[in-house]
């Protein structure tokens, strides 16, 4: 579920994810996603539907309170914006983090 | 998820003791552990399971204010406690500025969940300038506590 809209020099990009480790968003994968975030140009912004916030923000993505199954949407404009939200769906849904998926 | 919740007003400590970060954290683990909210004995192994995850990475995000949590299978519901510091501590914070004022969270392991919308009513408000600098000029357990529960009624606070 990819869109790319190609403006002059901006090109805006979007996502929607599912969080997928079992412990959800918490501050450690948060910096994982601020830092993969914050080495790209585009500006990044993380919605869960209620709340919109700066996904180069630690501050701001640990308000998202999102738990594992939780569906967020990532949004990306700038000239980087398609590299950046692959490298981060790749980080929320691939690699969910590097932490374990439920047990079921 | 509101303050009143989760938060030991009880354990509060306005002024702390310790200057430096283990200190910090020792002290507020022992007021929450004196205040009756942790599993017997078990008030040493939480400091050193907390100090061990502070050190994988700092929990002071920036702006003066810290958040050092762990979860340990010793806490049946997860509490927090608010510690203040007039000198500043060296919390080798995002910034790398001192930090006045420390919410220390203990958590269960088992309800992730709940870690998560704790930690959402935090930084809600840590987030907000007002909020920080209120904080920052509470002097005492009652103005802290006073704070916190009406940035419960009032979510611009």
């Amino acid at each position: 579920m990819q869109a790319g809209k190609d403006t002059l020099e901006k090109l805006i990009c979007e996502t929607a994810v599912e969080i997928k480790n079992a412990d959800g968003l918490h501050m450690r994968p948060a910096m994982q996603f601020v830092d993969t975030a914050n080495g790209f140009d585009s500006d990044v912004t993380v919605s869960n539907g209620e709340t919109d916030v700066d996904g180069k923000s630690i501050m701001q993505m640990s308000m998202l309170a999102a738990i594992c199954g939780s569906k967020l949407k990532i949004r990306a404009e700038g000239p980087d914006a398609q590299e950046a939200i692959d490298a981060l769906r790749e980080l929320v849904e691939e690699k969910h983090f590097d932490e374990p998926m439920p047990k079921k | 998820m509101k303050f009143i919740d989760f938060v030991c007003f009880e354990a509060i400590i306005p002024e702390l003791q310790a200057s430096d970060r283990d200190g910090v954290i020792a002290e507020l683990i022992l007021s929450l552990d004196k205040a009756g909210n942790l599993g017997k004995g078990k008030c040493k192994e939480i400091t050193r399971a907390m100090i061990k995850r502070e050190n994988e990475a700092s929990t002071g995000l920036g702006k003066g204010v810290a958040v050092p949590h762990v979860k340990h299978k010793s806490v049946k519901d997860l509490v927090a406690v608010i510690g203040k510091s007039s000198t500043g501590i060296d919390f080798s914070a995002l910034d790398k500025l001192p930090v006045y004022s420390v919410i220390l969270l203990v958590s269960p392991i088992d309800d992730p969940d709940r870690h998560l919308r704790a930690m959402e009513s935090i930084f809600r408000h840590l987030q907000q300038e007002k909020f920080r600098s209120f904080l920052r000029q509470s002097r005492t357990s009652e103005q802290i506590e006073d704070l916190f529960r009406e940035a419960d009624e009032n979510p611009s606070l």
